[in-house]
């Protein structure tokens, strides 16, 4: 047996491991949960590279848990859009947690952060690797837990009420994707989600049990990712965590959760159709605007990032909805970009929290003289998700509307380019109202942050600025095209899981 | 003479909760040690055995009940079973796999039929215990405005 293959069930057991180790001792040993909440994430991300390489060597690798062979045994296993999305998970996550080490040092008792924050990565990790549906809503319900947990971490009264809100709206969510689950189970009569594939397809298409299903993942699913009509919650639960919380949040919660779970189920389990393809369309282009326009009139830095995440998570949709290969790669392109560019803004916004105590836009203005590293930092997360060329997420949305005008769909392309417009002029107007103009007199005496929180910024910064070369031939085919291909072939995918 | 107000439910509950305590108690281990041969295991045990301390704290009052199990001897608890848990199926790679049964499987319907199970009962009871009770105690944090008062 491979060696990726056998340490895979790893990404769940060592962050889950170390969380419960912080639980006993990290109350009593100072330091050592921010050591063990640092070194996982980049522990992981090495192996989530090596893993990556394994799934362009081999296409799959399977991990049978304790064993037992399916259909008894539940599998744990990685492909191509699984390890993409490791790779980013722990990347972002280690960055996340190398900020973290100063940035929570405002609050009390930080190793509880780093318990939660442990905990949703075991369960960000175990929705990405495991090949078993139910297995997929009980780590997604660890994962949201754990987050619940966080936002309400400053237990001030408007961040408890974000916390409820986002607890109720999530409960639904996994409670419509249970019912899904239990649906396709009495179906199928099958968990493992690749023979549950193979059943589906072999019953042949038209089932009224399949449709059902499929419209309780749309909304279940749908509220995790923050789409729109179910897009409620996230305007107030994300700005309420701690920075490092809401990068993790906006960066990777509501991706791995959401939109992971959302195409892995629909292409590679149900299989797309039409009718679903053009609702995932508009739906996409929906969330796009929405987002947009009400980021335009908001003067809470961290809400204003909250609405931009779910106009891009739009951009995201969309590019997978279209279903070509080239709107796919446009789409998980964007996804990489979103990430890294998002986490960077909500990090910058936490640093400027930090030093100055606020989050009102309208009282900021010139920070930058004070806080270069944050400011300039903060300028390439804008200009990436913005989309100004040499920042890798240019041309991901370039992707994205290029597709749209080759499968033909020219209205929708025209609407996202006015929406990328007008991300552009909210995330441009943020930054100056923060960053450029005079400095006001009560910021005089602001310093710039720490010196870990400034390293965590800055490499986000680069890969922001660096992203666009992930197009390079060569590493297109170790990164995006292997993702791509799960996508673009479902059906192929999901025979081969089952063919054991 | 004004009569003193003791914390918790009247003397018949009290003593009746002395007396089924430590039975109840036995029975939540009974299950837990028994998961695999009978029904229940470790989340039914671990129920049992935190409603033991439940019970405590409804009949004599939030102080006595934390006096006999306090909330970071629940946190430690759970934390026990959870690690204890990881561990044995981190020590399932010598058999080759995460999880796998590393043990003798022994003979069908006796105690030792399973190998590893009783050992991952009994670390899913403490979990149980702990983080049951942990969440109860949690619930009892804060005072009500008559208390504040007093």
């Amino acid at each position: 047996m491979m060696l990726v293959e056998k340490y895979l069930p790893l990404f769940v057991a060592i962050p889950l491991g170390g969380a419960f180790l912080i639980s006993l001792l990290g109350w009593k040993k100072r330091g050592l949960p921010e050591w063990i909440g640092t070194l996982i994430p980049a522990g992981l991300f090495i192996y989530s590279l090596v893993t990556l390489w394994a799934t362009t060597k081999h296409g799959i690798v399977v991990h049978h848990l304790g064993g037992w062979s399916p259909p008894v045994g539940i599998l744990i296993g990685a492909d191509g859009l699984t390890a993409f999305m490791l790779v980013i998970v722990h990347f972002v996550a280690a960055c996340v947690a190398l900020y973290a080490t100063d940035y929570i040092k405002k609050y009390t008792s930080p190793w509880i952060f780093y318990v939660l924050f442990l905990i949703i990565l075991a369960g960000m990790n175990g929705v990405l690797t495991t090949c078993d549906f139910f297995n997929l809503f009980v780590f997604m319900e660890i994962a949201s837990l754990a987050a619940c947990t966080l936002v309400a971490f400053g237990t001030e009264r408007h961040e408890l009420e974000a916390a409820f809100k986002y607890g109720v709206m999530n409960t639904m969510g996994a409670l419509f994707i249970l019912l899904g689950i239990a649906l396709l189970y009495g179906y199928t009569s099958e968990l493992n989600m690749a023979d549950m594939a193979n059943i589906i397809a072999a019953k042949g298409p038209g089932s009224k049990i399949v449709t059902m299903a499929g419209v309780f993942f749309l909304v279940g699913f749908g509220l995790k990712a923050a789409l729109v009509p179910f897009h409620a919650w996230l305007p107030d639960a994300h700005p309420s965590a701690p920075a490092p919380i809401s990068a993790i949040l906006s960066g990777l919660i509501i991706k791995s959760l959401g939109i992971y779970a959302l195409f892995r189920i629909f292409i590679c389990v149900l299989g797309m159709t039409p009718l679903l393809s053009s609702i995932f369309l508009f739906m996409g282009a929906l969330s796009m605007a929405t987002g947009a326009i009400m980021a335009m009139g908001q003067t809470d830095f961290k809400r204003l990032l909250a609405y931009s995440s779910l106009s891009q998570v739009g951009y995201i949709v969309f590019g997978l909805a279209l279903g070509t290969p080239l709107g796919i790669l446009g789409g998980l392109f964007h996804l990489f970009n979103h990430s890294v560019g998002k986490s960077l803004l909500f990090l910058t916004a936490g640093s400027v929290e930090y030093a100055t105590g606020t989050r009102k836009l309208n009282e900021m203005g010139g920070l930058s003289n004070k806080m270069p590293v944050t400011g300039t930092s903060s300028l390439a997360g804008a200009m990436s998700i913005g989309g100004i060329p040499p920042f890798g997420g240019f041309f991901s949305k370039l992707i994205i509307i290029f597709a749209a005008v080759q499968a033909g769909h020219i209205g929708y392309a025209i609407w996202a380019v006015g929406t990328g417009v007008l991300t552009l002029v909210y995330l441009m107007k943020a930054m100056k109202q923060a960053f450029r103009g005079a400095l006001a007199e009560r910021w005089q005496a602001v310093r710039e942050v720490p010196m870990r929180m400034r390293l965590a910024m800055l490499i986000l910064a680069f890969v922001c600025l660096t992203g666009g070369l992930l197009l390079i031939p060569q590493l297109k085919d170790l990164f995006l095209n292997q993702a791509a291909k799960v996508l673009i072939d479902g059906r192929m995918y999901s025979k081969i899981w089952g063919g054991f | 003479m004004k009569k003193i107000k003791e914390p918790g439910m009247s003397v018949i509950v009290k003593t009746v909760a002395r007396l089924v305590a430590r039975v109840m108690l036995l029975f939540g281990f009974y299950v837990v040690l028994h998961g695999q041969v009978t029904h229940g295991g470790g989340f039914a045990g671990g129920v049992v055995m935190a409603l033991v301390f439940i019970l405590i704290m409804l009949a004599y009052g939030k102080e006595g009940a934390l006096r006999t199990f306090s909330r970071t001897g629940a946190l430690t608890t759970a934390g026990i079973g959870l690690i204890l848990l990881v561990a044995i199926a981190f020590t399932g790679y010598w058999r080759g796999h995460f999880f796998a049964n590393f043990l003798g499987q022994g003979w069908p319907f006796e105690f030792w039929s399973a190998g590893v199970i009783p050992f991952l009962n009994i670390a899913i009871g403490l979990v149980v215990l702990g983080s049951l009770y942990g969440i109860f105690a949690a619930l009892t944090h804060f005072h009500s405005e008559e208390e504040e008062k007093q």
